[in-house]
């Protein structure tokens, strides 16, 4: 038995890496810091070792043979999920420039809302050690982060000590929109958040007077939505008050349509504050389980963010044509391939085509997929680099374990070399 | 293998050739020496009548790191333009102003070039700079570590830590980071943004901590002579793109106390405020302060027209910048109490008055510094233009009636502000190949490349010489990458990986002690976590770290 301190993990997204894990063969026990998102997805059990084409066990080669025969003959294959590490979404990417495929992230309908704003007027960020030595008024959007990442408060807000604040536990924490789903954001000196709370499709109302009146625009009406004109006044005055305030909204949370517009309204908000001569910098928070880090490696290696089509012989991309929801739907595809090597509980999506599952053991499904290959979990059964939330900064990933597993990338790898 | 080089005219100045006729031996990747033992050579190329150099060599070019991944997600609309389809030997991608990693590496060994340096690695996106250059293929490629608006080091410089200590700090953040140099862009600039300060001038203090921009410099040139790095401190100086900087970049010159210092882009720290438009040349004043100034080097940061992307750490300068971005969207980031960075895209246009005349104040620049050992061949890719237009570029060192059409396009006001009309120098083949190829190794460093000597690693250019420099420099009839024909007529035959170069000097592990304590306090990584390992640069088997000697080291 071993215990492994400082891990780093690649499920919370905050990048927690002060996580302590005994090791004894194959199980792993959370024994520091775990948490509600963490430890669960560290000590889940593996199951099935050996990969499967429609259910019976095979080898590792018959079934990336198998999987290169599905892939060989296809007009428009699908490559979905691409929860993985960075060694792995180069495989991923690598396959797809190979067989023509469309790939699309699990949840790049949520980073749309941010992508879209990126690409057509930029913004002003932060990252999270920015946040834990500066921000003192925190404008939380739509979002229950608490729910979204437990730890965040205790680590970046009600930090002990911070480079230059004087006592964190005067940090102003403000809620707009949805309330906190638990006592993460009180204070350690008891001070509970603001909380101005209004239903999700009110807030592009919302936060377009928020940004009047930080413009110093005359509002004629009383509130919006329900929210008092001289409360949202007040978070106006508060950011432009701020020696450093931060705008925090997570994209998934903003489930209505045309929430790019709203994330846009935010971050105009921090331009805005900027030009008026304070500092003050948006924080999204982006996804989880290898977000990050498919839009991350798409970039570079396409210049687009990972909703791609290699079609043509060169990527293209298209927020919108290239949804993978969409292509499933309209039978626009002709394979499935789906990898998703941090979730044992995500299901592929229906598909009425041959499908290809690269996945985390234990995985189940509702209808087997003609092949099923289980990979190990990046961090845990093969070092590897996962992108934190803020997405600046890249996470090293230690081998806890020796499972017997391959890699997502080993395994992509093994399938290109059979096509 | 035995491979032979027959009769090219050879331009090597790292040995003293110019021009003359030689064959090159390569074997096992390496140049060598005609073989005695009578082996039969394997295989030979026919080179008499083209003009050989070795690889050449971009030493500030940002192909690695966040700010060029922001810059290629913010412009999907640029990329459509130049999309690259795949063939049998190379991935597809995407060109233009900030090319994706694999095109970047096949363009650059199509115009020759066989190592790039990425100028601005943050130490805290140091993993991603390293990433981003594994999936450049064929080039080497390094960085120069940024520090200066690290609060860590500033912390120290307020507590007035010894030399020594930083120096310990310089030379662990080097090892964490995998570094071949020590960047300053802006020196306390961007911490100084973060404070709320709009500008910071060469002896303005930071509002925080009690140190100025000249501080910092001093003390980090002094580190890196101390260290015994070969590459001088590489500065992005204070107030870019500011007119009437010159003044701050003699400053900076003058200021430095002999201390070898790199100006990088300094074109775009060349600006007066005379005229009409109060935007002036002040290239003589800083040619003629590099030509009496041994202890300074240059690169220019040329500016050539047409649409680009600034990338910048100089989150500072960039956000004052933005109000003339084009397309009209924008990314400034604070980056984890380490450093920033900005993203705004650029048209730069020949009807412009400024534009025109940071066109002619490049070439003025070039054209008036007078040893080409100490000014080097870049436009900042992609800040200045995207590399992909060095061919242009050099048309316009080496061809002067070239130049004077061109001059005679630009801004009407611009062309009575420069001198470049009267300016007759037209560049060598020599001294093209110094300042891309053998000045650049020396500056960086390199031990076994940019040179054709024997011994040296084998990375080879071959040219049909023609009048027209652009053409001749934009398709090389071969290009060889350690020994192997990677480009024939101007098209990648063969994809291999370049190795990544470090320096590693020497330095008291205690500073540990110190830098714990802050990591565990106040930034969000663990100090091992933090710091890369060698095995994250060669785990999949295509990556390599060369390290090289320190001055006066063997």
């Amino acid at each position: 038995m071993t215990e492994i301190t400082e891990v780093p993990s690649p499920f919370c997204g905050i990048g927690t890496d002060d996580l302590s894990i005994q090791v004894e063969g194959v199980s792993l026990k959370m024994t520091a810091n775990g948490c509600a998102v963490n430890t669960p997805a560290f000590e889940q059990a593996i199951t099935d070792t050996s990969p499967r084409i429609a259910g019976q066990s095979v080898s590792l080669e018959a079934a990336a043979a198998k999987a290169a025969e599905i892939l060989r003959d296809t007009q428009q294959p699908l490559f979905g999920g691409c929860a993985t590490d960075v060694g792995g979404m180069r495989a991923l990417l690598s396959l797809a420039d190979r067989s023509g495929a469309v790939v699309d992230s699990a949840a790049f309908n949520n980073a749309r809302r941010n992508l879209l704003t990126l690409q057509d007027s930029g913004w002003m960020n932060t990252t999270l050690a920015e946040v834990k030595n500066r921000c003192d008024v925190l404008l939380i959007v739509g979002t229950d982060l608490e729910g979204f990442a437990p730890r965040f408060f205790e680590k970046y807000l009600w930090n002990e000590e911070a480079m230059f604040l004087e006592d964190t536990a005067n940090r102003e924490v403000i809620y707009l929109g949805k309330a906190p789903s638990g006592d993460a954001s009180t204070s350690p000196t008891g001070r509970k958040a603001t909380v101005l709370p209004c239903a999700d499709a009110d807030l592009p109302e919302v936060t377009a007077a928020v940004s009047a009146l930080i413009k110093g625009r005359l509002l004629q009406a009383q509130s919006v939505a329900g929210i008092a004109i001289s409360d949202l006044q007040a978070i106006a005055d508060k950011l432009k008050a701020a020696r450093y305030g931060v705008v925090l909204w997570g994209a998934a949370a903003l489930a209505f349509d045309q929430a790019e517009l709203t994330v846009q309204t935010l971050c105009g908000i921090v331009k805005d504050i900027n030009l008026q001569g304070t500092r003050c910098s948006g924080f999204p928070l982006g996804g989880k389980e290898g977000d990050q880090t498919a839009n991350q490696v798409c970039g570079w290696t396409t210049g687009y963010p990972a909703r791609v089509n290699f079609a043509r012989g060169y990527p293209e991309y298209d927020p919108y044509l290239y949804d993978s929801q969409a292509l499933l739907k309209n039978g626009e595809a002709d394979a499935l391939l789906w990898v998703q090597a941090f979730n044992s509980g995500a299901r592929p999506p229906q598909a009425n085509i041959p499908t290809i599952v690269v996945g985390r053991s234990g995985m189940s499904f509702e209808k087997e997929p003609d092949v099923f290959i289980p990979v190990g979990t990046p961090g845990i059964d093969h070092p590897g680099h996962a992108y934190r939330l803020d997405n600046v900064v890249a996470i090293r990933l230690k081998k806890l374990r020796d499972s017997g597993l391959p890699s997502t990338a080993e395994v992509l790898s093994a399938i290109e070399q059979a096509l | 293998m035995l491979i032979k080089l027959t009769g090219g005219t050879v331009y090597d100045p790292a040995s003293g050739i110019d021009g003359q006729q030689q064959d090159i031996y390569i074997r096992d990747g390496r140049i060598v020496t005609a073989p005695t033992d009578g082996r039969p050579v394997d295989q030979e190329y026919d080179l008499r009548g083209k003009v050989v150099m070795s690889g050449a060599i971009d030493m500030h070019t940002h192909i690695g790191g966040g700010k060029g991944n922001i810059a290629r997600t913010l412009l999907p609309e640029d990329h459509r333009m130049d999309p690259v389809a795949r063939t049998a030997v190379t991935r597809s991608g995407n060109g233009h102003a900030m090319p994706s990693t694999f095109v970047s590496g096949y363009r650059y060994a199509e115009m020759g070039y066989t190592a790039g340096f990425e100028p601005a690695v943050l130490p805290i996106n140091a993993r991603q700079a390293h990433m981003e250059m594994g999936d450049i293929p064929i080039l080497d490629k390094g960085g120069y570590v940024m520090l200066g608006s690290d609060d860590f080091l500033l912390r120290m410089l307020t507590a007035k830590k010894d030399q020594k200590a930083i120096n310990d700090y310089v030379a662990w953040t080097l090892h964490a980071a995998k570094g071949i140099g020590i960047k300053v862009v802006n020196a306390g600039g961007i911490s100084a943004f973060k404070f709320n300060q709009r500008k910071l001038d060469l002896d303005e203090k930071n509002s925080h901590y009690d140190v100025s921009p000249r501080q910092i410099l001093q003390t980090l040139a002094r580190a890196v002579k101390e260290l015994g790095l070969t590459h001088p401190l590489h500065v992005h100086g204070c107030n870019l793109g500011v007119p009437g900087n010159v003044d701050t970049t003699l400053n900076t010159i003058q200021g430095i106390d002999g201390l070898p210092l790199h100006l990088t882009h300094i074109q775009f720290h060349s600006y007066g405020t005379e005229g009409d438009f109060k935007f002036s040349s002040g290239a003589a004043q800083i040619a003629e302060a590099i030509n009496r100034t041994p202890n300074i080097t240059a690169d220019v940061g040329q500016v050539l027209f047409g649409q680009t992307v600034t990338a910048s750490g100089d989150s500072m300068r960039q956000h004052y910048n933005h109000k003339f971005a084009s397309p009209n969207k924008w990314v400034c980031m604070d980056i984890e109490c380490d450093a920033g960075c900005g993203v705004v895209p650029f048209k730069y246009r020949d009807q412009n008055f400024v534009n025109a005349l940071q066109w002619a104040i490049g070439l003025e620049i070039f054209l008036l510094v007078n040893d080409p050992w100490r000014i080097f061949l870049t436009t900042d890719h992609p800040n200045g233009a995207p590399f992909m237009s060095y061919p242009h570029l050099i048309r316009l060192l080496m061809d002067k009636s070239f130049r004077n059409d061109m001059l005679a396009t630009i801004h009407p006001e611009a062309q009575k502000m420069t001198t470049l009309a009267s300016i007759d120098r037209e560049y060598t083949f020599n001294e093209i190949a110094i300042m891309t190829r053998a000045g650049a190794a020396r500056i960086i460093g390199l031990k076994d490349r940019g040179a054709l000597s024997p011994g040296n690693w084998a990375d080879i250019t071959v040219y049909t010489e023609n009048a027209d420099r652009q053409a001749m420099f934009t398709k090389p009839d071969y290009v060889f990458k350690d020994g192997n024909l990677v480009v024939k007529d101007g098209e990648v035959v063969k994809v291999v990986w370049g190795t990544t170069h470090v320096v590693r000097p020497d330095f008291d592990m205690s500073i540990e002690k110190d830098l714990q304590k802050y990591f565990d306090r106040y930034l969000t990584m663990k100090l091992g976590n933090f710091k890369i390992s060698d095995d994250e640069i060669t785990e999949d088997g295509r990556g390599s770290i060369t390290v090289h000697p320190l001055r006066g080291a063997a």
